[in-house]
Order: C-alpha cells, then sequence, then structure tokens
C-alpha cells in the first residue's frame, strides 16, 4: 500500500466513523410556561426540541382571556374604560386613549387643547412606565438581576406623578368623553421635570450596564432577526417594527388627536432586526417620550379641561376605528355603536397578539436559551395578548 | 415527627417552630396579571422590600415554597393549573388571595371566562382586596400571615381540617 493510498484509506475510514458516530437524536416536547417568568405572565409555548435546537413552536393563548369585547357590551360608555384600563397594565394611561377618541369622533365633540396637551403628557408618561420595566426585565431574563431593581425604583417616581393627577398608580380611569376628570395638581409640573432628569439619569445607566454590556450583545446580537417584509407581513408594530429598519409611527404619520405632531421630536429606529435592535429602539424611545413630556409641560395652553357633552352620555349610531401607538405597538378601537347607552360592539386591536403570532417562524431553528432572549425582546404583556 | 401527628407537640417547641417558620415564609412568583406588577414593585423594588419581613422571593420550584401569592385573575383555562400549582407544595402551605379578581372576580365578575375567586379551587388565608392593591397592601397582607403563623398549633393544623378565616 503506497502512502496515497493509506491516507486516502485513513480518510474513507474517519468519514465512515463520522458517519456511525452521528447519533439519532429523539425529538422532546418542552413546554415553556403556562408558570413562566419570561413570559409576563401566562403564555404557554409548545416547543418540540431536536437536541438543543427548536423545530417547532406554538404560542398557545387564552389563559388570560377575560372577555373584554363581550363585557364592552354590558357597559355604557364611562364605565369602559375602566375595563380597557387593564388590558396593557403596564401603560394603563395608553389604553384609555383610543377608545375615547373614538367615541368622540361618534359624539363629534372634541377635547379642548389643554385636554388634548395634558393627554398627550400622560400618554407619554404611561410609555415611560411601561417601556423602563422592560429595560430592566429584559435583562433578569438573561441572568443579569439588577437592572430590574433600577427599573422598579425609578418607576415609582412616574407612578407617582401620575397618581398625583389621576389618582390611581395602575388604572387611572382619568380620561373622558370630552376631555379629562380634572386638572393639574398645584406644582405638577415642575415635579415632573425633576422625575424626568431621573428617568434621563436611568436610561445612561440601562446604557451602560445593559446596552454596552458584553455578555448581553453576545445574547442578543444576531438573534431572532426579523427582515421587515416578514415583519410587516405579521403585523408586528411599534419597537418590534421599528428595530427592522421600518419608519413607522402613528403618532407622527397619523392625526391621532393627540399634541405629538406640534412637537419637535424624533422616530427611532435600527437596521438590525434582531433582539438587540428592539432593547436600543426602546431605550431611545424612552429617552424621546421624556423629550415629548417636557415639550408638554413648557406648553399647556390655559383653558378648560372638559368640553359640553351631556351628563348621560348616549353615543349616536356609527361607527368609528382609531388607532393609536401605545407603548406595546399600534392598539386600535372600532365601536359600532346603535345610539344607546352601552356600544353594540367594540373590536380591540392589540399590539402583543400581533407580536406574539411571529413566534412560531421566528423561534424555528434557535437555541433553548435564545428563546428566552427572543420572546423577552418581543415585549408583549398578557393581557393584551389575550385580552 | 410522631408527636406533631398526633397533635402532641409541647408547647415550647410550638412556639419556637412557629417563631422560626414565621420569619423563613419563601414565596413563589406566581404573577398572573396586573397585579403581579405590583407584588413585583412590593418584592423587588427597594421602596418597598419585602426581605425585611424575613420573605424570600425566589425559590425555583413550588415544591420549595411555603407561600403563593395568587395575584391576578384566574381563568377558567388557567384554575387547573393553578390547583396543581398548590398541590405541589409541601404542607405547612399558605396562600395570600391578592387583588379583587383572585377574591371573588372583581370587574369580571359577569364575564364568561372568569373564575369568580380563586377559593373555588384553593383554600385562601388572606385576602388582600384592591384593584390592584398597593405594594403596602400586600405587605400589610403578609404581616397579618405572620401574626396568623406566630400563633398556630401545629398539631391542630396537621389534623387536616382546614382552617376558616374569619
Amino acid at each position: 500500500m503506497t502512502d496515497t493510498q493509506q491516507i486516502a484509506y485513513i480518510a474513507a475510514q474517519a468519514a465512515d466513523a463520522r458517519v456511525n458516530v452521528e447519533l439519532e437524536t429523539e425529538g422532546m416536547t418542552l413546554n415553556i410556561g403556562p408558570q413562566h417568568p419570561a413570559t409576563h405572565g401566562t403564555l404557554r409555548i409548545i416547543v418540540r426540541l431536536d437536541g438543543e435546537r427548536v423545530v417547532a413552536a406554538e404560542p398557545v393563548m387564552g389563559y388570560m382571556h377575560r372577555g373584554y369585547e363581550k363585557l364592552a357590551e354590558v357597559r355604557t360608555y364611562p364605565q369602559v374604560t375602566t375595563l380597557v384600563n387593564r388590558i396593557d397594565w403596564l401603560g394603563s394611561f395608553a389604553n384609555e386613549v383610543p377608545f375615547i377618541l373614538a367615541a368622540e369622533r361618534l359624539m363629534e365633540v372634541e377635547a379642548p387643547p389643554r385636554a388634548r396637551w395634558i393627554r398627550t403628557a400622560l400618554f407619554e408618561l404611561s410609555r415611560i412606565a411601561n417601556v423602563i420595566l422592560f429595560l430592566g426585565d429584559m435583562a433578569v431574563q438573561l441572568g443579569a438581576v439588577t437592572p430590574v431593581f433600577f427599573a422598579f425604583r425609578d418607576r415609582e417616581f412616574v407612578l407617582n406623578q401620575i397618581e398625583a393627577v389621576t389618582g390611581g398608580r395602575f388604572h387611572p380611569n382619568f380620561d373622558r368623553i370630552g376631555g379629562l376628570k380634572d386638572d393639574l395638581p398645584k406644582g405638577w409640573i415642575e415635579e415632573t421635570r425633576g422625575v424626568l432628569a431621573r428617568i434621563r439619569t436611568f436610561c445612561d445607566e440601562m446604557e451602560d450596564l445593559v446596552a454596552g454590556n458584553e455578555i448581553f450583545e453576545a445574547r442578543t446580537r444576531n438573534i431572532g432577526v426579523v427582515p421587515a417584509d416578514i415583519g410587516l407581513a405579521y403585523g408586528l408594530s411599534g419597537a418590534n417594527i421599528r428595530a427592522s429598519g421600518v419608519d413607522w409611527d402613528l403618532r407622527r404619520d397619523s392625526d391621532m388627536g393627540l399634541a405629538h405632531r406640534e412637537l419637535d421630536w424624533k422616530v427611532w429606529t435600527h437596521p438590525d432586526g434582531d433582539s438587540f435592535a428592539r432593547y436600543w429602539v426602546r431605550l431611545q424611545e424612552v429617552r424621546e417620550a421624556c423629550t415629548i413630556v417636557e415639550q408638554c409641560l413648557d406648553g399647556i395652553p390655559s383653558g378648560p379641561v372638559m368640553a359640553k357633552v351631556p351628563r348621560i352620555i348616549k353615543v349616536p349610531a356609527g361607527e368609528a376605528y382609531v388607532e393609536t401607538e401605545n407603548p406595546l405597538g399600534v392598539m386600535g378601537y372600532y365601536i359600532v355603536s346603535k345610539g344607546e347607552l352601552v356600544p353594540y360592539r367594540v373590536k380591540i386591536r392589540s399590539a402583543s397578539f400581533n407580536n406574539v403570532s411571529i413566534t412560531p417562524w421566528l423561534l424555528e431553528g434557535v437555541y433553548v436559551p435564545d428563546v428566552i432572549s427572543i420572546l423577552a425582546s418581543l415585549y408583549f404583556i398578557l393581557g393584551d395578548i389575550d385580552r | 415527627m410522631g408527636l406533631v401527628e398526633n397533635g402532641k407537640l409541647p408547647k415550647p417547641l410550638t412556639a419556637l417552630l412557629n417563631v422560626s417558620r414565621k420569619y423563613s415564609l419563601w414565596v413563589y412568583q406566581w404573577g398572573l396579571a396586573c397585579c403581579a406588577i405590583e407584588m413585583g414593585a412590593a418584592f423587588a423594588s427597594p421602596r418597598y422590600d419585602v426581605m425585611r419581613l424575613g420573605v424570600i422571593p425566589f425559590p425555583a420550584s413550588p415544591r420549595q415554597a411555603d407561600l403563593v401569592v395568587v395575584s391576578g385573575t384566574v381563568t377558567d383555562k388557567m384554575a387547573p393549573a393553578v390547583k396543581r400549582l398548590y398541590e405541589q407544595m409541601p404542607d405547612p402551605k399558605y396562600v395570600i388571595s391578592m387583588g379583587s379578581c383572585a377574591n371573588c372576580g372583581g370587574p369580571y365578575w359577569d364575564s364568561y371566562s372568569v373564575t369568580k375567586g380563586v377559593d373555588q379551587i384553593i383554600p385562601v388565608d388572606v385576602y388582600v382586596p384592591g384593584c390592584p392593591p398597593r405594594p403596602e397592601a400586600l405587605l400589610e397582607g403578609i404581616v397579618l400571615l405572620q401574626e396568623r403563623i406566630r400563633s398556630e398549633d401545629m398539631g391542630e393544623r396537621w389534623n387536616g381540617d382546614p382552617i376558616v378565616v374569619s
């Protein structure tokens, strides 16, 4: 046997051996949830595993289904805001706004300018209260516990400001058809400026502590990449689609009936579309929300906060659909009225439902630990999915 | 521990056991809905800080937990999972029902998919009212539960009869 033959023989043997040691792995089905810290509540995801890779993933929803659309048919219009507060429980005030705007459009009343500006300020404050918890929570999913303590610490100050105006930390129920329940308390504007400075410091801390962290980048860069066309096809909205490079923000692109278009701010996008981009875009959005609130505080016009509306609210027959850019994405209310005290039908389009519907496509072929980081970066809230 | 099962535990030993149990409650994090965020604020936020009461909120599994806080709406689809979780916990175990939804259904009292009160499926020791309760309210609920544990007779608890909360 010559040298060449021998080398060829050894190579063939080695190739054979390699084929033989490649073991057949047995598939495994793993339930993530319904109780899992990464699911922000009770989402259940059934993943089919081959070794450490996900072959198929299927989200199971409905563990938090509370029947809002049916309940809204037996509640009067002012009572519905109490319910819809609880859809996205982190940014409650933002949930009332599209419903109230749709009802105002049907009744053909318009909120006075002062009410519109205060609404805008509270809308963005609830965005801050919502998203800074994500900024801390995503780090917890990846094993860093400290950032969530920071997030809860600074969130309290934002909640204090919301509570000072509305009386509720979580569920303000403050928006009325035709304006707001009350005016701002004395000294609120100056206090809020201090809180915003604190939130900006928090954002800087998060940028250093989390976004600039080597381990965090290794766990999120190039993981869970959503191309822009796929994201649009699945109906992603909010920061999830802006992180894929789509420059789309309803606050700027449509007339929501709030004061955003009269202010000077910027829509942030990121070209990558991975988990890191989603984190980064939300971090910038908190800063931008601080800018918006500051401009609101400077420019709140004087005047009444409530337009003239009858005491017993009967909405004329008709249909209206209003959608706004909520902390989690596009949230819309489609109201059908037959001229009675209660809505005939309310259809709620919530952002998280569409944001989660991409998971079967997105989780295919990723490793199990990345499932957690991808789910955390998509940022859904269970009440917003199941309603 | 045959003495405990027969209800013949000596009084000083009971007192000692109760004090130590009172200050080492391991609470399982069972976040369901809105109240979970207020529970998180009570457990993880530096402003409220539940650990100063001797409550440790980080067991990895219900099998290590003494206390579960049912924080939020229990739907009919979720109810079997809640019951199963409760059954996995070792005795003696305690339940705090947090918020209107877990107490009685709350704003969803006429919903077709919501269980009207978690006490329909598992026994509840302390009810914390509110929608959602402030973190201070949850802390008071925990303090009340600790008072109960302090004056508890282990033998009575191990008889198997459920303790009725007045």
